[in-house]
């Protein structure tokens, strides 16, 4: 009897924190699609073709862009770190690229203002390859690029 | 409904660093199965962050980024006991929203 109440407690708590959440409209399907999702980018097959899609014009050479906790050589294509900083002043979005991958962007991230353009996250790579970071800070772009090298593909069985 | 994200977010110095796991096949849509047919593209398309209702960062994601894909970052502010949301929306229209309290 007593274990039952508790679950009823348990769902019933449970509902009316979710109507909390709608009711803050944290869920509202505008507020997740928000950050629309650039097809046109992600179609891309050259770094070239990426850049444009991303309307960065020819962006600039830069060395306060640099890759940490990312590796030289990946054993592991299927898992490659990336980490990538940018010490550009007014950052506002870091997007990485990767060469040789059949589409070559892999992510963009928008960087608001109070948030570190400091991140990491794990890409998958078909073969060695380049990997480019793409800076956009005051509306300006800048890149810098490293190169992995993959003992074993990450892309296609 | 997918599992449920790990989200650990911890005070450094006078920044939060967020650490998020998800759990997500992010099938590249490249590969082919035993027969031959070719296994449609299914992965995170967009992640969403936010702290105090207000976004601490937003990422659009190709089918690149790694199965169960990892992402840390760190934004200023942010004080013990508070939340950090973090939601994704794959190209199926699905959706996850986890919480994580600052620790």
């Amino acid at each position: 009897m007593d274990n039952k109440r508790r679950d009823l407690l348990k769902t019933g708590g449970g509902l009316s924190l979710l109507e909390l959440i709608a009711a803050a409209g944290w869920l509202k399907p505008e507020d997740v699609f928000a950050a629309d999702w650039n097809k046109a980018a992600f179609d891309t097959k050259s770094v070239e073709d990426t850049i444009k899609a991303m309307g960065a014009g020819t962006p600039t050479q830069s060395k306060d862009i640099t890759f940490f906790s990312t590796p030289d050589i990946a054993e592991n294509g299927a898992v490659v770190p990336v980490g990538v900083t940018s010490a550009i002043p007014g950052t506002e979005s870091i997007a990485i690229l990767i060469e040789k991958n059949p589409n070559t962007l892999a992510a963009v991230f928008d960087v608001p203002a109070g948030t570190e353009p400091s991140l990491s996250t794990r890409v998958k790579m078909g073969q060695s390859s380049n990997i480019y970071a793409l800076v956009k800070a005051d509306g300006k772009y800048y890149v810098a690029s490293k190169e992995i090298k993959v003992t074993l593909g990450g892309c296609g069985g | 409904m997918a599992d449920p994200m790990k989200i650990r977010a911890n005070v450094v110095g006078d920044s939060t660093e967020v650490k998020v796991l998800m759990s997500h096949e992010m099938e590249t849509g490249q590969r082919k199965d035993a027969q031959g047919k070719t296994i449609p593209a299914w992965f995170i398309q967009t992640v969403t962050a936010t702290y105090n209702g207000k976004p601490v960062l937003n990422a659009q994601w190709g089918p690149a980024v790694s199965k169960n894909p990892f992402l840390s970052f760190k934004f200023k502010g942010g004080a013990k006991g508070e939340k950090v949301q973090v939601t994704w929306v794959d190209n199926r229209g699905d959706k996850r929203t986890d919480e994580a309290t600052i620790a």
